[in-house]
């Protein structure tokens, strides 16, 4: 189903959770929100979810006005963050619930094949008579899933699902639901403040700041084309420095970096340099790797440090460095600022190293 | 040193540190204080023999008291449920001026020496007293001397254990159940039964067996407003208190320990019922 968000805005006291927040989302598309903590995340998919009420906006699904309606009669699946399962039941009644508690509640075999369909989908047919606390925090997920498809929700809100999961367990977890989602076709939200996990799995990643979405849009556009500053900054680990621009090129000075040639009036700028922007070659040079990252992959990732500052860089082929060791390094580009808020891509004057 | 020495030093080392000190302790303690004063309780009724025993324990007046004494504790319970219930729900959910005040003043009944408490309730419900009158002159009711009276302070003495046990439980609940049952359809009511109660169940409980043991045994607040009538208003403790003035011991110790197998019997069903419901099964 389709989800339409206009200008909603949410206030706590005096300050603004929500200030003026638009989304749209496509029948069946998976968006995800990202954005640091405080930043209004929580609270807008609490709006949807009608656990919430907004000051002013609406919020629409397929073209229904949700004002004034109650989360229970809004379908709208949620999977909390820390799951939230009735910890009295077996897994069995948390998936049956949502079934149970309707006006017109199915027949008890009904419910128990809808209950085991379920569960052979979230692949836990084996848990059914198990408690919650009997079970791994990746398999009450599942858990939690399964019940707020019970539903056959219109869309599905996941509020940081897989926080609580180790790092390996996440990494499967999180394809697999993005499997599901591709199989199901509900429309999907997703909170997160990981940008690995927004950017793997949503079609479109809506980053937001401070109660708004600045900028809303596939993973790669994102990289390539970011709205603010805040934007660069936030997704692809690119390191900030401040430069100033003169005559087209951009200088880092006191910094000893080679300047970069790029097409913003003179002034102050922020310069936003990706890892693959900065190109470490091995050899004697001002600048000492500080950590190394993928070591064995063709192209490692590094930390280096240069003039007090520390890089997030990319090895550039050679020699393979040591921490500790000194290098040279080159840019390949970046993506500036303007003090008037302009982007514009930089790119090298001259083809050399560092020092 | 070779692996398997060290496995074989390993397994005779007791999983706790300090595993005898602490059992032995906790044992010679328990012991001490619980386990030698209730043998002797135990012991000392047998004195008069099982038939001297039986025949003091049927006396209409022993029976009369012990129906009054747990009949009063468990209307004083089944009333405290409900209301220890809604007052720990006010206490952690809603946010009103004075909440820190009612929380202080809950504990005031654990803290006041239980026959201030009973010569205020009598004062108060006294047919002459601020609520009695009015309950009186309205409705014809006499609360004080009667055995709604006894449940009156029985239900004032034992609030506290309900709103303590409970408070706990539901603050640790948080809201997050509740919601989610809201976005799967469950009206507010079928939250409530469904989820909120079936959660707080082992905590209320807790409660009612802590309030109960509290209300069979209480002594000081009661005889202040039951008027001690034999056979109407006589509660078992009072009626140990007499046997022992009239040198009575051993019938005195076989009212007790009817007491305490009765308290026991109770106590052990709350206990095996706690277990199912901890289990979730419902």
């Amino acid at each position: 189903m389709s989800i339409e968000v206009r200008e909603i805005v949410r206030r706590f006291g005096a300050t603004a959770a929500l200030e003026g927040v638009s989304l749209h989302v496509a029948r069946g598309e998976f968006v995800a929100l990202l954005g640091p903590s405080g930043s209004g995340k929580t609270t807008l998919l609490r709006i949807l979810a009608g656990l919430e009420g907004s000051d002013v906006g609406s919020v629409r699904i397929e073209g229904e006005d949700m004002t004034g309606v109650p989360a229970r009669e809004r379908r709208i699946g949620v999977v909390f963050q820390h799951y939230a399962l009735f910890r009295h039941m077996t897994v069995l009644d948390n998936v049956a619930f949502g079934l149970r508690v309707r006006k017109r509640r199915p027949s008890a075999a009904e419910i128990a094949r809808r209950v085991r369909e379920l569960l052979a989908l979230v692949q836990i047919p084996e848990l059914e008579r198990r408690y919650p606390e009997q079970i791994s925090g990746g398999q009450r997920q599942r858990v939690a899933l399964a019940r707020a498809l019970a539903i056959e929700p219109r869309l599905l809100l996941l509020d940081e699902p897989f926080g609580a999961l180790d790092a390996l367990v996440r990494k499967d977890v999180r394809r697999w639901v993005r499997g599901l989602h591709d199989r199901l076709g509900i429309s999907t939200i997703l909170v997160t403040h990981d940008q690995e996990e927004a950017m793997e799995m949503a079609d479109r990643v809506a980053v937001m700041e401070r109660g708004r979405i600045v900028q809303c849009d596939t993973a790669e556009a994102l990289l390539r084309e970011p709205a603010t500053p805040f934007v660069a900054g936030f997704l692809g680990e690119a390191t900030r420095l401040d430069c100033h621009v003169r005559g087209g090129v951009a200088h880092f000075d006191p910094l000893p970096l080679p300047p970069l040639r790029v097409t913003l009036p003179d002034g102050p700028a922020q310069a936003f340099l990706r890892p693959g922007d900065i190109a470490v070659h091995a050899g004697p040079g001002p600048c000492t790797v500080r950590a190394l990252r993928d070591a064995a992959e063709e192209r490692a990732r590094l930390v280096v440090e240069f003039g007090g500052v520390l890089l997030d860089a990319t090895m550039a082929g050679g020699q393979p460095v040591q921490r500790g060791a000194s290098c040279r390094m080159a840019l390949r580009g970046g993506i500036l600022f303007g003090a008037d808020g302009r982007r514009a891509d930089a790119e090298p004057v001259v083809r050399v190293l560092a020092g | 040193m070779s692996a398997t020495a060290l496995l074989g030093r390993r397994s005779r080392v007791a999983p706790v540190p300090g595993l005898g000190l602490t059992l032995g302790i906790t044992l010679a303690w328990v012991g001490l204080i619980v386990v030698i004063p209730l043998a002797a309780l135990a012991i000392k009724p047998w004195e008069l023999g099982v038939a001297g025993v039986a025949q003091s324990l049927a006396e209409p007046r022993v029976l009369s008291a012990l129906a009054v004494s747990f009949g009063a504790a468990l209307l004083a319970t089944l009333v405290n449920l409900p209301l220890g219930l809604l007052l720990a729900w006010a206490i952690v959910r809603l946010d009103f001026p004075g909440r820190r005040i009612l929380d202080s003043v809950i504990d005031l009944p654990f803290s006041l020496p239980t026959a201030v408490a009973g010569i205020a309730l009598t004062a108060l419900f006294a047919p002459n007293g601020w609520l009695g009158a009015p309950l009186m002159a309205a409705f014809g009711w006499q609360v004080a001397y009667t055995q709604a009276g006894i449940a009156v302070a029985l239900i004032f003495v034992g609030l506290p254990f309900i709103v303590r046990t409970v408070e706990p439980v539901l603050r640790d609940l948080g809201r997050d159940a509740e919601e989610a049952a809201a976005t799967l359809g469950a009206t507010r009511p079928q939250t409530l039964g469904r989820v909120v109660l079936p959660m707080l169940a082992p905590a209320l409980l807790t409660g009612a067996g802590l309030a109960f043991a509290r209300a069979v045994g209480e002594y000081g607040s009661v005889i202040f407003i039951a008027g001690n009538v034999p056979m109407v208003t006589e509660i078992a403790p009072l009626l140990i208190v007499i046997r022992l003035e009239q040198f009575d011991y051993a019938g005195a110790a076989a009212v007790g320990l009817a007491m305490l197998v009765l308290s026991f019997a109770i106590l052990l069903i709350l206990n095996l019922l706690q277990r199912r419901l901890r289990r979730g099964r419902r």
